[in-house]
Formats: C-alpha cells, sequence, structure tokens
C-alpha cells in the first residue's frame, strides 16, 4: 500500500478490513501457510486487520500453539485414577497445581528458552528464568526455587566459552536478584548442541489450596488492569515486518527479537501480586510472556463466561512511538494481567502503588451472547477509538491450526542401533580400570559443576535443605511440621537418540530416582521436549516415539504430566539437536530432617548397590568419552523396578536407616562412589565378588539402581526391607576414613588417592573456561 | 527484645533475618523502607538483597529511604544496628562505615561456604564468640571487595574494627581479607557474610551464624 503523508497512520479498523478484501498482506513474511491465511479469512468471514494479522500469526505459531505437537501430546491427557490422585489443575493452565498434604498445594513447571539464550545468552537466560516464574505466580503460588537444565556445545569449544558464563550469569544475574534459591539442574555438553545450546528453566511454587487462581475473565462489568513494566519495543522482530509493510517507512524500525529483563521489577511484581491476592483481589490472572497482550487478552476472554474489551491508548508504554501491532505482540517482561471487581480496584491500585508498581485500567469483561460463545466468545481492541481487533478469542487461543507431520522411523536408525559399543576395546587391568575412572570423573559431564552452581544463590529464603550437586534438591515447604517437596531434572539425549520411546522413558526413571533417593516420593511430572524440526520425518518420529514412551512410562508409575513445554526447530542447519527430553519430577517429603544426601559422611558405613546391572554400555559415558562413540541400544528400562526401588529408598529414608543413598546413571557404579566420597571426602574400600567383570560392574549405566550406605545398627533391618520388596542388594564395601590419605580402593584391582580423584573431578570446567 | 528487620523494595534475606533474630529468642519486627518509624526495636539488621534493584550503585540509593533517617541517628546515638551483605553495603554508603565494597576480583556472583575468623569479640554483635574463633558462614555477592585507602586500613585493624576476616582463601578480593568491620562504639556492624543463613544446620552449612542474634539480645538484655 501506499505510504501516509502524515506522522498518524491511517488506522486498519475491522470497518476497512471489510471494505478493502483485496489488500495484499503480509502473512507470509509473518509466518502463516497459505492455508492457515485462509482459515483465518474464514474465521473472520473477511481479511484480517493488521492487528488481528499480527494476533494470529504469533498466537498461531509453533511456540505459541503446538500446532506440530497438539496430537501427541493428547496422549498426556489420559490419566489413570492413580495419576489424577494428588492433581488439582492439569495441563493447559498457566502451570499444572498438585496436592502434596496439609493443604498445601505445589506448582511447577519447566519452560525452554533456547534461542534467544543462543543470540544474547544473558539477557535470554534471564528472561527465561523470569518467564516461568511469572507462569508460577498466575496461579496464585509464591514462587520458592529454580532448577536450570543447560546444555552447550563441547566444553572445550570457542562459542561455548561465549555462550556459557554469559547463560550461568544471566540465570544467576535474575534468579539471584529475585530472591530464588536455585536447587538444581544440569549442566551438559555435546556437540550437537554447539550452534543450539538449550536453556530449561523450572520454577516451583507453594500455596495454600484456596489460593489458587486461574487465567479466565468472568464477570460482566468486571476491570481488565494491565500492571507492571511498561511495554516496550523489545521481543517483537517478527512483527516489524508487518509494521513496515503496512505502515510508511518512516515509522517503527526494526526492533531488537530479545527481551531484556529487569528482576527488581520482577521482584516488586511477585510481592506485589502476593499481596494482591491474601486480600483476595483477583478474579483471574494470566502473566504476560510470548506473545504478550495478544497472548493474554485471546487467553483471559476464551476462558471465563465472558469477552473482553480492550483500550489499547491506555496501555502504558515506554516507546511512544509504538504501532499497536507491536503494542499487541510486543514481549517486553514483567508484566501481568489481572481481572479485578470494580468494587476491589481503589484498594488493588493502592497496592501496587506500595509497592511502586504501575497499574491501568486498559479495558473491561464483556457479556457475551450465545450466538457469540458458540463462535468463540468476543474479544474487542480499541485503538485511537477505532476497532482494529474484533474476533472470537478462542480461535485465537486455542483453534488454532493443527498438524499432523508426516514422520518416520529414520532409515539411518537400524544401522546406528546395531553399532554397538560391544566392539570397542575395554579396559582389564587393574591400572587401566584406574585411568578410565579418573579419565571419567575429569570430563566435562560428569566433572565438578560448582563453577556453574556456585554463581546461583541456594540459600536464600532459608528453606534449602538439599541443592546441587545432591540428587535433587529439597525444600522445607512448612517449618512447623518439615513437609517439603524434592525437584529434579533429566534427561539423556544420547540414549533419546538411540531409542527415542526408551530414551524418554529413562529421563523419567532417573528423575524419579533422583526425588526417592533423597527420601521423597515422586507425585507429578513437567516435561520439556527439546527438538529439531518438526518438518524433518526423522524428528517427527523421535518426538512421537518420545511423547509415546512418557505417556506409557507416566502411566505405569502413576504419575501424572502436569505441563511442560515444546522446543522445535533446535538445529544448525539441516543437523537437528539430539532429540532431549528433559523431565522434571516433584516429590513429597514428610519431614525434610529425614533427607538423605549423596555424601559418605563416616568411615565404616556398608555400601549396598541396589538393582540389578547388566552389561550396558551402549551410548554410555564412558563409550562417548573414551572412544567418541553412539550407537547401539539403550539400558533396559523397567518401569517395575524404578517403582520398587522408589518405594525401598523412601521408606527406608523415613525410618532413618540411610546414611548415604545416590541414584546410578551416567558414569554408572565409578561415578557414583567418586561424587558420593568425594562430597566429605571420606574413602571407599569397594569388593566387587569373584565373578563379576569390574569394567562392567564400574561403568555399566543399567537403570533402576542406587548406592546406599548403612550404619551398622541398620544393616538387618534394611535388608530385610529389599528382600520384602523385592529389590535386588548387594553388598559392595564399605566407606574409609577421611584425611589427606583417603582413597578409593577396588580390592585386588587399584587404590586411588582421593585427592587425585578430587583434583581431576574439580578442575575441568574452571581449567578450561579461565584458559 | 525486638529486632527489626528493613524491607526495602528488592531485599531478600529479610524473612531469613527474622528467622534467625526469632531462633536467637527475640521478636522480629518488620520495617518498611518508607516509613520512619522504628516500632521501639532494640536492635536493627539491614538485611541482604539488592536493594532498588543496586542499578545505581549497591546502597546507594537505599541510604536516602526514610527509615535510613531514624536508623542513622540512632545508631549514632548507641542502637545496635547490623547490615549484613547489602545491608553492609548501605552502612557504608551511609557513611555509618568507612571504605566501600566493589565487584568481586574474579567479576563473577559468588555463593559458597566460606571460613572465617571472629576478630573481635568485643561488638554487640560478636560478643558471644571466643577469641579468634573459626567459623563457618555463607556468602553470596556479587560486590563484595572490600576497599578503602591506607589510613583507614590502618585504623581499622589499629583500632581492633575488623570484626570478621576470610581464612583459607579470600572469595572475592578484600583488602587485607576484611570480611566485616565495625564503627568505633562497636554498636553498627557490617559484614558480608551471611549469619542468617547459618543458623539451622538443616538449611544451613552450620549454625555458627546465630552467635550475633543471641550476642546483641544478652547485650541489650545487659
Amino acid at each position: 500500500m501506499t505510504a501516509v503523508p502524515t506522522d498518524r497512520p491511517t488506522i486498519d479498523t475491522v470497518e476497512r478490513a471489510a471494505d478493502s478484501p483485496d489488500i495484499t498482506q503480509p502473512w507470509q513474511e509473518l509466518g502463516l501457510r497459505p492455508d492457515e491465511y485462509g482459515q483465518l479469512r474464514e474465521i473472520l468471514g473477511r481479511r484480517p486487520t493488521s492487528a488481528e494479522l499480527a494476533m494470529y500469526s504469533v498466537m498461531w505459531s509453533e511456540h505459541c500453539s503446538y500446532k506440530s505437537s497438539k496430537v501427541h501430546l493428547r496422549q498426556f491427557g489420559e490419566q489413570t485414577d492413580e495419576m489424577r490422585e494428588h492433581l488439582l489443575v492439569g495441563i493447559g493452565e498457566n502451570a499444572g497445581v498438585v496436592d502434596v498434604g496439609d493443604g498445601y498445594a505445589v506448582t511447577f513447571k519447566i519452560e525452554s528458552h533456547n534461542h534467544p539464550s543462543y543470540v544474547e545468552p544473558y539477557q535470554g537466560a534471564a528472561t527465561g528464568v523470569g518467564g516461568i516464574v511469572r507462569d508460577i505466580l498466575a496461579m496464585g503460588a509464591r514462587p520458592v526455587a529454580v532448577l536450570d537444565s543447560i546444555r552447550f556445545g563441547p566444553l572445550h569449544a570457542e562459542d561455548t566459552h561465549r555462550v556459557l558464563p554469559g547463560v550461568v550469569a544471566g540465570i544467576g544475574g535474575y534468579g539471584n536478584c529475585l530472591g530464588l534459591p536455585t536447587i538444581g539442574g544440569e549442566t551438559v555438553f555435546d556437540e550437537s548442541y554447539a550452534g543450539n545450546p538449550l536453556v530449561n528453566a523450572l520454577c516451583v511454587g507453594v500455596m495454600r489450596h484456596e489460593q489458587i487462581h486461574l487465567a479466565k475473565a468472568s464477570g460482566e462489568g468486571n476491570l481488565v488492569v494491565l500492571y507492571g513494566a511498561r511495554t516496550g519495543g523489545d521481543g517483537i522482530g517478527g512483527v516489524s515486518v508487518l509494521a513496515s509493510e503496512t505502515f510508511s517507512d518512516s515509522g517503527p524500525t526494526k526492533r531488537p527479537s530479545v527481551q531484556v529483563g529487569d528482576p527488581f521489577m520482577e521482584k516488586l511484581l511477585i510481592e506485589c501480586t502476593l499481596e494482591l491476592f491474601a486480600e483476595g483481589l483477583v478474579t483471574g490472572i494470566q502473566d504476560l510472556g510470548g506473545a504478550g497482550l495478544s497472548c493474554a487478552t485471546s487467553e483471559l476472554a476464551s476462558a471465563g463466561d465472558g469477552g473482553m474489551r480492550v483500550d489499547l491508548d491506555k496501555v502504558p508504554l515506554r516507546d511512544v512511538s509504538l504501532a499497536p501491532e507491536e503494542i499487541l505482540m510486543s514481549e517486553s517482561q514483567e508484566r501481568m494481567m489481572a481481572v479485578v471487581e470494580p468494587a476491589d480496584i481503589e484498594r488493588f491500585l493502592e497496592v501496587c502503588a506500595k509497592w511502586e508498581v504501575e497499574a491501568t485500567v486498559i479495558g473491561e469483561v464483556t457479556a457475551v451472547s450465545d450466538e457469540e460463545r458458540a463462535r468463540g466468545g468476543r474479544l474487542v481492541i480499541e485503538w485511537r477509538g477505532e476497532r482494529i481487533v474484533d474476533v472470537p478469542p478462542r480461535t485465537v487461543a486455542h483453534e488454532g491450526p493443527v498438524y499432523q507431520r508426516p514422520f518416520a522411523r529414520p532409515e539411518w536408525q537400524d544401522d546406528l542401533q546395531a553399532d554397538s559399543a560391544a566392539r570397542l576395546p575395554r579396559p582389564t587391568t587393574g591400572d587401566e580400570l584406574a585411568e578410565t575412572l579418573l579419565r571419567l570423573a575429569g570430563s566435562a559431564n560428569l566433572g565438578d559443576k560448582s563453577w556453574v552452581t556456585d554463581q546461583y544463590d541456594r540459600y536464600v529464603r532459608g528453606n534449602t535443605v538439599l541443592a546441587q550437586p545432591e540428587d535433587a534438591g529439597l525444600l522445607r515447604i512448612d517449618e512447623r511440621t518439615g513437609r517439603g517437596v524434592a525437584v529434579a531434572t533429566d534427561g539423556n539425549s544420547r540414549f533419546t537418540k538411540l531409542d527415542p520411546f526408551t530414551g524418554a522413558q529413562l529421563a523419567l526413571a532417573e528423575a524419579c530416582r533422583n526425588v526417592a533417593a533423597t527420601g521423597a516420593r515422586p507425585l507429578a511430572v513437567t516435561d520439556c521436549l527439546n527438538f529439531g524440526s518438526p518438518e524433518d520425518p526423522d524428528v517427527m518420529w523421535q518426538f512421537a516415539e518420545a511423547t509415546r514412551g512418557l505417556a506409557v512410562g507416566c502411566r505405569e508409575l502413576g504419575l501424572p504430566i502436569t505441563g511442560g513445554n515444546v522446543s522445535f526447530y533446535n538445529q544448525t542447519g539441516d543437523d537437528p539437536i539430539l532429540p532431549t527430553p528433559v523431565i522434571g519430577v516433584l516429590g513429597v517429603i514428610d519431614d525434610v530432617r529425614r533427607r538423605v544426601g549423596i555424601g559418605f559422611d563416616r568411615p565404616a558405613l556398608t555400601l549396598f548397590l541396589l538393582g540389578e546391572t547388566r552389561d550396558e554400555l551402549d551410548g554410555s559415558e564412558w563409550a562417548h568419552v573414551v572412544h567418541g562413540h553412539l550407537g547401539g541400544r539403550p539400558p533396559l528400562v523397567d518401569l517395575a523396578a524404578e517403582r520398587r526401588l522408589a518405594d525401598v529408598l523412601a521408606t527406608a529414608a523415613e525410618s532413618g536407616l540411610l546414611a548415604a543413598a545416590h541414584d546410578l546413571s551416567e558414569g554408572g557404579v565409578a561415578q557414583a562412589l567418586v561424587e558420593s566420597c568425594l562430597r566429605h571426602g571420606f574413602g571407599a574400600r569397594i569388593e566387587l565378588g569373584e565373578d563379576v567383570d569390574p569394567f562392567v560392574a564400574l561403568f555399566s549405566e543399567s537403570a533402576a539402581r542406587a548406592i546406599v550406605a548403612v550404619a551398622d545398627e541398620h544393616l538387618a533391618d534394611f535388608q530385610d526391607r529389599c528382600t520384602a520388596t523385592g529389590v535386588v542388594h548387594q553388598r559392595i564395601g564399605t566407606t574409609t576414613e577421611a584425611g589427606p590419605d583417603a582413597t578409593f580402593e577396588l580390592v585386588d584391582q587399584f587404590t586411588i588417592p582421593l585427592a587425585d580423584l578430587h583434583t581431576a573431578w574439580r578442575s575441568v570446567i574452571p581449567q578450561t573456561l579461565t584458559d | 527484645m525486638r529486632i527489626g528487620v528493613v524491607t526495602f523494595p528488592g531485599s531478600l534475606d529479610d524473612v531469613d533475618a527474622q528467622r534467625a533474630a526469632m531462633l536467637a529468642g527475640a521478636e522480629a519486627v518488620a520495617l518498611w523502607h518508607g516509613d520512619g518509624d522504628l516500632r521501639a526495636v532494640d536492635a536493627v539488621v539491614l538485611p541482604g538483597g539488592f536493594s532498588y534493584g543496586d542499578y545505581l550503585r549497591c546502597g546507594a540509593i537505599a541510604r536516602f529511604a526514610p527509615v535510613m533517617e531514624s536508623i542513622i541517628a540512632a545508631a549514632q546515638g548507641g542502637l545496635p544496628v547490623l547490615g549484613i551483605c547489602n545491608g553492609f553495603q548501605v552502612l557504608c554508603e551511609s557513611h555509618l562505615l568507612p571504605g566501600a565494597l566493589v565487584r568481586n576480583d574474579h567479576q563473577k556472583f559468588v555463593c559458597c561456604d566460606q571460613l572465617l575468623r571472629v576478630e573481635n569479640t568485643s561488638t554487640l554483635w560478636t560478643s558471644g564468640y571466643s577469641p579468634a574463633e573459626v567459623v563457618t558462614l555463607v556468602i553470596k555477592n556479587g560486590e563484595g571487595g572490600y576497599v578503602a585507602d591506607e589510613p583507614t586500613l590502618e585504623r581499622l585493624e589499629g583500632e581492633g574494627r575488623v570484626v570478621v576476616r576470610y581464612v583459607d582463601g579470600n572469595p572475592n578480593g578484600s583488602l587485607h581479607d576484611i570480611a566485616g568491620i565495625c564503627n568505633e562504639r562497636g554498636n553498627v556492624v557490617g559484614l558480608m557474610p551471611h549469619p542468617e543463613h547459618a543458623v539451622d544446620p538443616l538449611t544451613g552449612p552450620t549454625a555458627d551464624g546465630l552467635g550475633f542474634f543471641t550476642s546483641v539480645l544478652k547485650a541489650v538484655a545487659a
């Protein structure tokens, strides 16, 4: 269209859209497909206005609409009674909520911020934390902890030295300033993430049952309030296409696509919002994250019993030159939208003023006729007195396109599975075994991560009972009773590449095991599914298999998936990342004083290996570190055995039988023992028995296993419980003295000074990153 | 015995300081930054956090809060005041304590358990410790490097006003390994480590920090 020679461009109103059906619109540049644009015109019965086009294009994007994943995610909704037992709010809200007893409810969710973290590591990671914290807050809960699961290219790669320090500083800078302890997560290195790091952040929130809030606009005449930071031009990269095509060339310019965070503002927003909840001033609430006002208005208006009318001129702006389309799509951080009864608005604004949080009434809840409701409700947005949006909000938020993307087992999958690590040369002598153990302990993925985690505050609020490097983070939620929750995140992308169905289940099983090792009982699951392009049938097969594995696994374990996030298009050129489902598991513990740590804290404890060890080294850390090999089949999954193991760990912890417990995963028994010894500096003397292959015993990554340390007085009781539950348990040695002469000894094979192990384990990350 | 804990916008460890006060046997009283009324408290804690986002300079805006006017006047009159981390920065910005805190020498935020030696056990906040007692407290800061000019350092050392010192490694480049100092009278103490995070071995590295709170309780009761 032609440029308008004034500084006030023509407003593309609903009336104008109806009168000018043939105007060419930049739907393609906004990422819509021809049939999607057609679908949109059909819904509206006319062409969309430019503001409507902006809203639909962003809400129908893969990121917001889950159009490629939806058909697979539906499986997560098929729940058994056991899975529903503790579920208060399921998938579909900002985050799921589970009952953890004594009237407490816990909400938790994991979300990705991968692409922004590559473009701008500090702000990308920081706003990833900020976004998930607001999701939790919007449920009515006080956010109480964060976990971060981060993945990078090889530790020694140059770009990792740009991305990793920025991501870690961003997570720390935001989370520390918010006053949320970071209590766990993972740091993983693999070549496939070199051009596409993964930043997955999980937040946990706690509330009383009656404090649960939902995202809905109800009650005709209720007011719609936008509060928090002002709206600026950040995070709207895409929409500038529209703005510059629809408006004069001298209009809005290209904007940065990564948002900028202000954790101080978010801290005020948290305290202010919790005070608003406590005073009962909120009838519906939604945070503003991806797709900003487009998402918040359409989601609020499509839930509840009312429609919504919004006056966009009222939105407080940081940049007054923003076009209405940009205001609708801006992803400026630290904003919330609440629905408030007129009688409460004065007090609402007072509370906001106390916290110096700007709050503005920008609209109201409107009545919706039956006919409108059938179409999907009604959302009207006005700008300069003109109607620029008039849509059924359900079609924006929930009725976008759904795709059955073609998928097929990759041609290379059989060859990959046939290429077992069994053909690789294995260490045989004691010296070779010792050298392998040291090499693994000093490798990037198994080495000490405190260079990363010491940049995160784990103590703030005074309820952190366990944090990294423990198996799971454990938080006290009631100081009087000691009730608490444990959370762990896990993923093993190499196993998932070898077999996505099994790999996803192994991640689920490992996260459960980590939670159980602290003494907590697993209760619910959140997932962050990081994959390549859904348009690649190989990738889509990995995704389909992984989700199927997860759905089946959750049913067998009796755990509901309460929410999560899908991140597609994680690839460099045509090369996708390893398929990476990251699974977060939440557990509950009746009394945190009964928690169990991973560290050996005294000599003469008896060590037991729980579970069965098989010759399972395909996809293992050993194959990766020593041979750079990935092939074969991942370890067997036995979820019934996982349940029995979790049961023994939790009941033994409750009875105070365990001095230490550590889940077995990457690096097998060897790495678990190294970590448990180094935690408090005590040694170990390990005897594997005559007919055992020491290499397999040390480095196999068979699932459903743990190591526990038991004091003499509890030996009989503990073994009885294992027998009664049907958990295979084998004595493998004892803990030995701490001090400068402490050693890690494998009888008849080798003795390594703990100090040497400590040096190898401790120095790999700091040395590489400071070189 | 009432211990006031100030909440500035961006204060984070205020709940921890209140809990520590209560565990020591005191009544914890919340003080709001915008209110100059000290509510008849017997002592004040300025807790850790990022007051006003620390955007200008750590503690630089907080010192102008209405509550600080009252605290500065009361401290000059002998009220026990403890500044922890951001609170220490506020005390320096307020000139109740000399010197300043600058960015850690390694340029990173650091959170870890840290060994310290209590160098001065005659302040109102440290009288319960034995001379040269070594304790483990949490440190967590990005700007914890203590700096002062040479005459100030000489005076602090000469007058025994270094209250706690880092041992077994200096985590942030503080001059003279200084972790905390006091004013001449010994009623105002500021330190970067967090005694309020070490009041219960369940949730902290030790209970070594409780001594700060029990000391002041005893001093006020005396």
